[in-house]
């Protein structure tokens, strides 16, 4: 793909008041893939920017894995439909890495409409010696060739190839929220509003629709679907949560079209904290599974809460992400932030759950000791390599000095998309235009210095129904958690293509 | 025109003013009983108006936020039925007659309320060219109007139906309703004393104030919409 010049998306950087956002560059989706090795975002100016892990390198132990830019590419164009008047805009909604199957990296990017695979390569040697050519291509005078050689293959300057592998078109009528990869590796699904869609990945002229909750007559709707997701080890297994706050369990195998849910998890509503944005702020803006597959975490405006899949009556955990909000709902509902979807994340071992917030706090919760942290993500409080420090709203009583109150917490500055690295303590943090990539510095050391305890693979362990697999990566205790920054405030506007 | 914007105009301000009630209230400690659950009767007059300008709003989008959009006409439908607990709220409104939520709305409102709502909904026919909507302004809705008329109702959300229907979805249909018919309005309304519409009864030099009585809003709203050939002329007073 060709290096980007455009000069629309370059931020200059001589502007010192980071108040300044070029619009186009305001991260919409972050993603790391199965392995941790590569980060992707996409932003709302269509693009997409893959950020790859280096190797840890013996002769610079601070720069340990540091991430660094791989790739920037074009995903989406805005597109104008014509039929119905409409622009169509090119902001990534979504990423999801497939796993990797060869050499080659594979993602689907999305826009509200269409889906697309893109097939990331790399290239680091190429041919030399033609017969008929020259160094540049052209035709030599063959008068002038006397012998004959072999083309020998020569490193040249690592180059990495994009190209667009798919399109998924006209798939959707109404705005695609999310997509999921089945584990089957065949086939993935895209939800909008009121349908979701099964695809093969191999065939983009037809899909199945295989969830349909549009009412025969528009005038009886009351709820959309909100997000969606595969069941990471039971390829028939899927989840959609809705904006009444419910999520459905459905099972392909039970029938074609699975408007009937298998399960259905929906907490009734709290007769005390009954207002009249109930509903909203129930409204489930993400849904993920746990990697073990035996938990499903959502968001809703004011908390995150873990469900069972065996549980249909109300969830296992529920924790309150920013609980003072709730007397402000009107004001925020006023100024349409209570329609804020934030995403949240599970870490490695399923022990510690993340979601964004307000003024760029982002929250961690530790399941097992029950603790919880408030995290800033702003140039101020990154310097390289800074511990990060927990920060503190203050809703009236005792005010510590470096405490936040409630009421000078800044509402555009809004944590909407992070992600944890599938195994290690690093969680990549979107800010508005900024990206922020944190490690756990404390248990890295640890990690080289005595071994793998903290991570250790999966092994085999007999149980009730046969050998079942476990994950015996040790829970991490959130207190142990001390977040440094390596990459300061990565302003995306200045990143450039690896080459 | 002119008389609905200074209503509309009228009512923001009336709604900033509560507003800054409700804002005031904001700074309250949170356990102080004005914050805690806010009493109905003001903050729902203002939650109404301010929901009201939200749906609105949104349906102005040329391709609306479903999600913004359910969660905002599911609100307003709370808001509603705690301001008018004696009204019934059918949860799915007859056709033809009138729109589900502005129905409901006029019925337990105040005059000013009901002439504002009245002038929001004739905006939205106007964009949206489903110009069935001058009905509801009148209590009486016209005798005699036959159930087949084209769309079925004017919930909110119907307006969305046709709008965000596309190709594959709705059929050749879809594609039609969508048509800005606001360009057409003007055109019938201005001109009918220049003696446009045929009648056998009219003069050609005769003059009359261009009034409309109700059968011909009916007559033209459904030749607008389809429903009706242009060939019958229109009823008496031409």
């Amino acid at each position: 793909m060709g290096e980007d010049t455009d000069t629309r998306k370059i931020n200059h950087s001589f502007l010192r008041d980071h108040s300044y956002v070029t619009e186009a560059d305001i991260i919409s989706t972050v993603e790391f893939n199965h392995t941790g090795e590569l980060l992707a975002t996409g932003d709302k100016g269509g693009r997409v920017v893959i950020f790859q892990r280096e190797p840890e390198s013996k002769n610079a132990p601070h720069s340990q894995g540091e991430y660094d830019v791989y790739s920037t590419f074009q995903s989406h164009e805005p597109e104008f439909d014509y039929l119905k008047s409409l622009e169509i805009e090119e902001k990534i909604n979504k990423i999801k890495w497939l796993p990797q199957q060869n050499a080659a990296h594979s993602l689907l990017s999305t826009n509200d409409k269409t889906i697309k695979l893109w097939k990331i390569t790399e290239r680091d040697k190429r041919p030399e010696g033609y017969n008929l050519k020259d160094e540049e291509g052209k035709l030599k005078d063959l008068s002038t060739v006397t012998s004959l050689q072999v083309p020998v293959l020569k490193p040249m300057d690592l180059m990495v190839e994009v190209s667009p592998r798919r399109v998924f078109a006209n798939g959707h009528t109404y705005h695609i929220n999310s997509i999921s990869v089945n584990s089957d590796c065949e086939t993935y699904m895209s939800a909008d509003d009121l349908r979701i869609n099964l695809w093969h990945l191999a065939i983009t002229d037809r899909s199945f629709n295989i969830v349909d909750i549009k009412p025969a007559n528009m005038e009886d709707l009351t709820e959309v679907i909100t997000a969606s997701e595969f069941h990471p080890h039971h390829c028939n297994l899927f989840v959609y949560s809705s904006s009444k706050g419910s999520l459905r369990l459905c099972d392909m195998r039970a029938a074609a079209l699975c408007d009937k849910h298998s399960k259905l998890f929906e907490e009734p509503e709290d007769p005390s904290n009954r207002s009249f944005f109930s509903e909203i702020i129930s409204s489930v803006s993400d849904v993920k599974f746990s990697h073990s597959g035996r938990y499903m975490l959502t968001r809703d405006y004011l908390t995150v809460k873990v469900w069972d899949l065996n549980m249909e009556a109300r969830p296992i955990e529920t924790y309150q992400v920013h609980d003072y909000l709730r007397s402000k709902l009107c004001s925020l509902y006023e100024n349409d932030c209570i329609f804020d979807k934030f995403e949240c994340a599970w870490n490695g071992s399923d022990s510690v759950i993340m979601t964004g917030a307000y003024n760029n706090f982002f929250r961690m919760f530790d399941r097992n000791t029950k603790r919880d942290v408030t995290l800033e993500a702003s140039r101020e409080s990154s310097k390289p390599r800074a511990v990060l420090k927990p920060r503190r709203v203050c809703v009236g009583g005792k005010r510590r000095r470096d405490d936040i109150s409630v009421d000078s917490l800044d509402f555009t500055k809004k944590i909407l998309h992070t992600a944890w690295h599938p195994a290690e303590n690093i969680i990549a943090i979107a800010a508005t235009n900024n990206l922020y990539i944190f490690q756990d510095k404390v248990n890295s050391d640890m990690h080289r210095g005595r071994g793998r305890t903290a991570f250790a693979g999966g092994c085999l362990k007999p149980g009730k129904k046969g050998f079942t697999a476990t994950n015996h990566r040790k829970p991490t205790r959130l207190s142990a958690l001390k977040f440094t920054s390596f990459i300061p405030g990565f302003n995306r506007a200045q990143s450039f293509p690896r080459h | 025109m002119m008389l609905s914007k200074g209503l509309k105009r009228k009512r923001e301000e009336e709604e900033e003013e509560k507003e800054a009630l409700a804002v005031d209230a904001w700074w309250l400690e949170p356990g102080h009983p004005a914050v805690a659950q806010a009493p109905p009767a003001v903050a729902s007059s203002s939650l109404f108006d301010l929901s009201v300008l939200k749906l609105h709003h949104s349906l102005r989008q040329s391709e609306p936020d479903l999600r913004h959009l359910v969660l905002v006409v599911n609100t307003l439908r709370r808001i509603q039925a705690s301001m008018a607990p004696a009204a019934t709220l059918p949860p799915v409104p007859s056709p033809p007659t009138a729109p589900g939520i502005a129905d409901n709305l006029l019925a337990s409102s105040d005059a000013a309320l009901s002439a504002s709502m009245a002038s929001l909904l004739e905006d939205l026919s106007h964009i949206e060219g489903l110009s069935q909507a001058p009905q509801p302004l009148v209590d009486e809705g016209p005798p005699g109007r036959p159930s087949g008329a084209a769309p079925p109702s004017l919930g909110a959300l119907d307006l969305l139906g046709p709008a965000t229907g596309c190709l594959l979805d709705d059929g050749l249909e879809g594609l039609f309703e969508d048509i800005d018919t606001s360009m057409y309005d003007s055109e019938f309304w201005a001109p009918v004393s220049e003696g446009h519409k045929p009648s056998p009864e009219d003069g050609p030099g005769k003059e009359e104030a261009p009034e409309l009585d109700e059968a011909e809003l009916d007559y033209l709203m459904d030749v607008l919409v389809g429903t009706q050939a242009l060939e019958r002329p229109p009823g008496p007073g031409r």
